[in-house]
C-alpha cells in the first residue's frame, strides 16, 4: 500500500503547468514557509477565460500534486467555473489524498481564489 | 540502483541473527519456565544470551532485563526511578529537549502526576553540557535521563561525564542508548550509567526485542505484571527467538565495531563534504561528535517530504524531520531544539549509513540529492524570494 494514489504520484513526478507567467493578469499566493506549504498561481486571463496558468509550490508531494491538478482543472475554463472549483473536486480528481493531506487540496483552492481576488482588484483599479 | 540509507530507522537483519533465530524457532521451542528438558534447554539459551549481552556492555547478567524494545525499556527505567523518588519526596527530573518521544512522552505523563521536568538546552551543536546537568540538579532531583546519541542528528553525548555528575550528587542516571548500542563501545560501569535502554533492530537484530540494563540495587518496577519472568520485573513468556537473535546481532556488531566504525566515518565525512557543496545548506549537529553513519542536513527553500519521495524514485531510502513526514504541523523537535527555524527545518534530510553501504553508494547519493534539491528549488516560491532578495537567506 503506497502513501499516495497513482494519480497523485503522476502529478507529483510529472507536474503540469510548472513555472511563472511574467506578465500574468492575476497572481495568488497562499500558505507560509513556517507551516511548510506555499503555493503561488499565475493566471493569464482573456475574455473571462483562463488562457494560461502556471504554478510554483514549496511543499510536500501532495501539495505539488494538488497544485498541478488544480491548474489542469482550470486551464481554458471560464472564470465562473474556476471560481466554483472546490478542494473536494481536486481531491477526487487525484483519486483521494491521505486524511492529513487534505489541507494541500484546500491550499490549491485558496491559491486560485486568491488569484481571482487579485484579478478582481486589478479590474476595479483599471 | 537501490540504496538503503535509513539505518537509524531500522537495519536489515544479520545472517547470524536469522540463523540463531531460525534454529531457536525450529528446535528450541520450549518454555524457559518449564522444568522438563526442552524447557531447561530454552532456559539455558536465554541465560546464555543474557550473559553475552551483559559482557558486551560490561554489565553483570543479572542486570540485563529483556523487553519488547527501546520504548518499553525507556518507560520502565524512567517510571521506576520516578516512583522511587516520589516515595522520598523527590519529584524533579532532568532531561534534554531533543530526547526520543519514548522519553519525552513518558515525562509529559509524569508531569500530570505531579513531577517537575527540566529539559536542558542542547545548543546549536546538539550536545548537552555536563556542567549544565550539574547546575540543574536540586535536592529533590530523582533522575537524569539523557540519550547516548541522538536519533535524528546523531550527536553523541558526554555520557561518562554526565554519569559522573549524577553519581557525585547521588542522582539516578538513565540513558536511552537505542542509537548507540552496536556502533558505540559501551561500558556501563566506566560510564557511570544506572539504566540503559537498547533495541535490537537498530543493530541488525529483530524488531520487537530490546533490553534494559538496570544496575544492581537501583529501583525497578514492572510495567507488565504477571508471571515471575525476568525476576518478576517483566512478566510474560520470554521472546526467546528475538532475544537469541539480538545476542547474535550484538556479538557480530561488537566484533566488527572498530573496522566498521572507521569505514563508516570515512563514508559519512565524504557524504557531508559532498552535500555541503549544495548552496544554502547546513549540517545539523556537531561534525565530529556524531555517530559514524549519521548525516543530517537542512536545505533552504525546499520541503523534506517531496525530497524523500524523489530520492525514493531514484532508489534511495532516507528520512526527514519535516512536518509532512512527522504527521504533525511542526517539524522535528530535534531540529527546533538545535535552533533551526521552522522554514529551514521543513527542508531536512537524514541519511544514516550502515553495513551494506559502499563508497559508490555515497557518490550516487551526493549526485542524486544535488539533482533533486536543484529541481525542487526550480519551482519553489520560497527559493524564488530568497534568490531575488525579497527574503533573506538563513543558511
Amino acid at each position: 500500500m503506497a502513501l499516495y494514489s497513482e494519480k497523485v504520484m503522476d502529478h507529483f513526478l510529472h507536474p503540469r503547468n510548472v513555472g511563472v507567467i511574467e506578465d500574468a493578469d492575476a497572481v495568488g499566493e497562499v500558505g507560509n514557509a513556517k507551516c511548510g506549504d506555499i503555493m503561488k498561481m499565475y493566471l493569464k486571463i482573456k475574455d473571462d477565460v483562463v488562457e494560461d496558468v502556471k504554478f510554483e509550490t514549496f511543499g510536500c508531494g501532495s501539495a505539488i500534486a494538488s497544485s498541478s491538478m488544480a491548474t489542469e482543472m482550470i486551464k481554458g475554463k471560464p472564470l465562473s467555473e474556476v471560481a466554483a472549483l472546490t478542494n473536494k473536486a481536486v481531491t477526487e480528481a487525484l483519486d483521494g489524498l491521505p486524511a492529513h493531506k487534505i489541507h494541500c487540496s484546500v491550499l490549491a483552492e485558496e491559491a486560485i481564489k486568491s488569484a481571482l481576488e487579485d484579478y478582481r482588484k486589478k479590474q476595479e483599479n483599471k | 540502483m537501490k540504496i538503503y540509507a535509513d539505518h537509524a530507522a531500522t537495519t536489515a537483519m544479520s545472517e547470524a541473527a536469522i540463523d540463531a533465530m531460525t534454529r531457536c524457532m525450529r528446535e528450541q521451542y520450549g518454555n524457559p519456565s518449564s522444568l522438563y528438558r526442552i524447557g531447561q534447554e530454552a532456559k539455558e539459551i536465554l541465560e546464555n544470551a543474557r550473559e553475552e549481552i551483559a559482557s558486551l556492555i560490561h554489565a553483570e547478567p543479572r542486570e540485563i532485563y529483556f523487553t519488547s524494545g527501546g520504548s518499553e525499556a525507556d518507560n520502565q527505567a524512567i517510571r521506576s526511578a520516578a516512583l522511587a523518588g516520589k516515595k522520598k519526596g523527590k519529584t524533579h527530573i532532568i532531561s534534554s529537549a531533543f530526547e526520543h518521544h519514548a522519553v519525552l512522552h513518558t515525562l509529559e505523563q509524569l508531569k500530570t502526576e505531579g513531577f517537575e521536568v527540566t529539559l536542558l538546552d542542547v545548543h546549536g551543536n546538539g550536545i548537552v553540557l555536563p556542567e549544565e546537568v550539574e547546575a540543574a540538579i536540586r535536592p529533590e532531583t530523582c533522575l537524569v535521563t539523557i540519550m547516548y546519541a541522538n536519533n535524528e542528528i546523531g550527536t553523541v553525548q558526554p555520557i561518562r561525564e554526565i554519569g559522573a555528575v549524577c553519581r557525585a550528587h547521588r542522582v539516578l542516571f538513565h540513558t536511552d542508548a537505542v542509537q548507540a548500542v552496536g556502533p558505540a563501545a559501551i561500558d556501563v560501569q566506566a560510564e557511570n550509567i544506572d539504566y540503559l535502554s537498547a533495541s535490537a533492530h537498530k543493530f541488525h537484530g529483530p524488531k520487537g526485542t530490546g533490553f534494559l540494563y538496570a544496575r544492581k540495587g537501583v529501583p525497578l518496577i514492572p510495567l507488565i505484571n504477571g508471571g515471575a519472568q525476568e525476576k518478576g520485573k517483566r512478566a510474560g513468556t520470554e521472546n526467546l527467538p528475538g532475544i537469541v537473535g539480538m545476542a547474535a546481532a550484538l556479538k557480530e556488531a561488537a566484533a566488527e565495531r572498530d573496522a566498521e566504525s572507521a569505514r563508516l566515518t570515512a563514508l559519512r565525512d565524504r557524504l557531508i563534504a559532498g552535500l555541503k557543496e549544495i548552496p544554502h545548506s547546513a549540517l545539523n549537529g556537531d561534525a565530529v561528535r556524531r555517530l559514524p553513519g549519521n548525516v543530517s542536513f537542512c536545505f533552504e527553500g525546499i520541503e523534506g517530504e517531496s525530497l524523500l519521495l524523489l530520492l525514493d524514485e531514484k532508489g534511495i531510502s532516507a528520512s526527514s524531520g519535516s512536518a509532512c513526514t512527522s504527521g504533525s504541523l511542526d517539524p522535528s523537535h530535534v531540529l527546533l531544539a538545535i535552533g533551526r527555524v521552522h522554514d529551514v527545518a521543513h527542508g531536512s534530510l537524514r541519511l544514516t549509513l550502515g553495513r551494506e553501504n559502499t563508497p559508490e553508494d555515497v557518490e550516487y547519493i551526493i549526485s542524486a540529492v544535488k539533482d533533486v534539491v536543484a529541481y525542487l528549488r526550480s519551482f519553489s516560491p520560497v527559493w524564488r524570494d530568497l534568490q531575488s532578495g525579497k527574503t533573506a537567506f538563513i543558511l
